[in-house]
C-alpha cells in the first residue's frame, strides 16, 4: 500500500528524518514511535505531501487516505456543528445523509452531540467525529496522529477498540502515532521506532525491547503489556 | 462628506458591500485573521495615490494594491520560517505611511474614512459584480473552508487544494476590502469586515446561523450608519463602523445573559 524509501525531512538546520526507508502492506497496521521531537507526525506530513522532503513516497494507485491529526488549526469556540463539519463532506464526495448518520452510529457518536459547536464535544467525541469524516471519504488508509491524547482512560480503550474493528472490518491499512506501548503490543503489527538518530522496524516483539527503546528514547522506558 | 445615492443601482450597493463583508468576515475570524486582515485594508492607500497621480481610476490602483497585498500574505503564509503577523504589521504600515504621504486635505481624509459624494456608474457596476462574485465564492467554497479551518492537513487528504483555495480565499477578502472603500476608507473597511463576524461569533450555534447573524449586523450597521451620517451630517465610514461596534456590545451583554 505505502513504499517510502530514503525519506529525509529537515526543517532550518534540524532534520528530525533522514534516508528513512519502510513499506506497509494492504490491511497491514503500522505504529511509529520514539521521542517527542523524533519526527513522526513530520513523517505523517511528508508521507500526505503536506510538507516538503527528500526522498520517495509512493501510495498504491487507489489509496484513499483518511487523516486524524493531533493538531488542530481550529479555535474550540467556533459555531460549527458536528454536523455542519461532516455535511462538508457533500461537496467532496458523494456522501448522502443516511450515510453521516449510519457513520456517526459506527464511530459511536450519539444523536444529541451533532448539533452541538464541535468545542462543546468531549475530547473522545471530538477524535469519534474526526475518525467519521475520514471514513465519509471512503478510504483503505487510516493515519491516526496520536489518537487518544487528551482522553481519558475509557476514551482511549473505546477509540482503540473502534480502530481495531475498523480495520477487521473494513480491511483498512492503518498507521498510527502513538505513545502507548501497551497499545502499540496489542494493536500493531509491525513498529518503526524512531529516535536516537536512528529508525528500526520490525513486529512489536522485536522492536518493544528495553535495550532498543532506551537506545531510541535516551532513557529507560516501562511499558505493562495487556495482552488479551 | 454624505454619500449621494443617484440610482436604485446605487442604493443596491451598500446592500452589496454589506452582504459580502458579512459573510467573508466569518472565515477571517474562524481563521485567526483579524489583525492581518485589518492591516491588509492600509495597503489600498498608497494605491489610490499613485492612480491619483497616474491620473487614472483610484479604485484601480486599490484593487492593483489589494491585490498584491494579499498575495503577499499568501506568500508569507507558506513560509513557515517568516512570523507571518510581524512582517504584515510592518509592511503594511509603511504602506499606510507611504500612501498618506501622497494624498493631502480632504482627498486623504476620504480615502482613510470614506465618504465621497456622487457614485460613478463603472463604480456601481464595479461594486455589484464584485459583491457577487464574493458572495458566490463564500457560498460555493463554505464547506471547503471549513475543513481548512479545521486542519489543512486533513483538508489536503480531503482532496482540498488547500494553497489554491487559501489564495482565493485572500483575493476575496481583498476584493472585499476594496467594495467598501468609497463608504468607509482604507483605515475602516477592515472594521465592516471584522465587527459583524466577530458579533455573530459571540451568538451563532451553527456556521449557517453565523453567517446569516454576520451579514444582518453587516447591513445594520452599513443602512444604519449611513442613514445616521446624513441626519448627523458625518462621514458614513465612522458612523457605519460605530454602529457595528454598539451591535458587537450589545451583542457581548446578550451573551452574558
Amino acid at each position: 500500500m505505502l513504499e517510502v524509501a530514503d525519506l529525509s525531512v529537515r526543517f532550518d538546520n534540524v532534520e528530525p528524518l533522514h534516508g528513512l526507508s519502510f513499506s506497509v502492506a494492504r490491511g497491514a497496521s503500522l505504529a511509529v514511535i520514539g521521542p517527542n521531537g523524533a519526527g513522526k507526525t513530520a513523517l505523517f506530513r511528508a508521507i500526505i505531501g503536506a510538507t516538503p522532503f527528500e526522498g520517495t513516497v509512493r501510495w498504491a494507485k487507489d489509496a484513499k487516505i483518511g487523516y486524524v491529526p493531533q493538531k488542530l488549526d481550529l479555535d474550540r469556540d467556533v459555531p460549527i456543528t458536528a454536523l455542519d463539519f461532516l455535511a462538508t463532506r457533500k461537496t467532496l464526495t458523494a456522501v448522502s445523509d443516511t450515510n453521516i448518520s449510519g457513520t456517526l452510529e459506527l464511530v459511536g457518536i450519539p444523536p444529541g452531540a451533532t448539533k452541538k459547536p464541535i468545542g462543546t464535544l468531549s475530547g473522545g467525541q471530538f477524535q469519534r467525529l474526526l475518525i467519521a469524516f475520514a471514513l465519509l471519504g471512503n478510504p483503505n488508509v487510516l493515519l491516526l496522529d496520536e489518537l487518544t491524547a487528551g482522553v481519558d482512560e475509557p476514551g482511549q480503550r473505546q477509540l482503540n477498540e473502534l480502530v481495531g474493528r475498523l480495520r477487521r472490518d473494513h480491511g483498512l491499512t492503518v498507521l498510527f502515532i502513538s505513545h502507548e506501548l501497551s497499545v502499540v503490543y496489542r494493536y500493531a503489527g509491525n513498529v518503526l521506532c524512531i529516535g536516537g538518530g536512528k529508525a528500526q522496524i520490525g513486529p512489536p516483539k522485536v522492536i518493544l525491547t528495553p535495550d532498543l527503546l532506551r537506545e531510541a528514547y535516551g532513557a529507560d522506558v516501562d511499558y505493562h503489556i495487556h495482552d488479551h | 462628506m454624505t454619500t449621494t445615492f443617484m440610482t436604485t443601482e446605487a442604493l443596491l450597493l451598500p446592500i452589496a458591500m454589506a452582504t459580502a463583508s458579512g459573510l467573508v468576515g466569518c472565515f477571517a475570524v474562524m481563521r485567526r485573521m483579524t489583525l492581518a486582515g485589518d492591516a491588509l485594508s492600509h495597503v489600498a492607500l498608497p494605491g489610490i495615490g499613485i492612480a491619483i497621480a497616474l491620473g487614472i481610476n483610484p479604485l484601480l490602483g486599490a484593487v492593483t494594491m489589494l491585490f498584491f497585498g494579499a498575495l503577499l500574505v499568501w506568500a508569507l503564509e507558506g513560509q513557515a520560517r517568516v512570523a507571518t503577523e510581524t512582517i504584515v504589521g510592518v509592511v503594511f504600515s509603511v504602506a499606510l505611511a507611504i500612501g498618506s504621504m501622497m494624498a493631502s486635505g480632504e482627498e486623504l481624509i476620504e480615502t482613510l474614512f470614506g465618504g465621497a459624494g456622487v457614485l460613478g456608474r463603472g463604480e456601481v457596476v464595479f461594486g455589484l459584480a464584485a459583491s457577487c462574485a464574493v458572495v458566490a465564492f463564500i457560498l460555493t467554497q463554505k464547506n471547503k473552508l471549513v475543513v481548512m479551518l479545521v486542519s489543512s492537513d486533513v483538508a489536503r487528504t480531503a482532496g482540498i487544494n488547500v494553497r489554491l483555495l487559501d489564495f482565493l480565499y485572500l483575493e476575496t477578502f481583498s476584493l472585499t476590502i476594496a467594495l467598501g472603500l468609497r463608504y468607509l476608507g482604507a483605515l475602516l473597511m477592515g472594521a465592516l469586515i471584522i465587527i459583524p463576524a466577530a458579533t455573530a461569533k459571540q451568538l451563532a450555534r451553527s456556521l449557517s446561523s453565523m453567517l446569516i447573524i454576520a451579514t444582518v449586523v453587516a447591513l445594520i450597521a452599513t443602512l444604519g450608519g449611513t442613514a445616521l451620517a446624513s441626519y448627523l451630517h458625518r462621514g458614513t465610514g465612522p458612523l457605519i463602523v460605530t454602529t457595528a461596534g454598539a451591535v458587537f456590545l450589545l451583542s457581548l451583554l446578550y451573551r452574558r445573559r
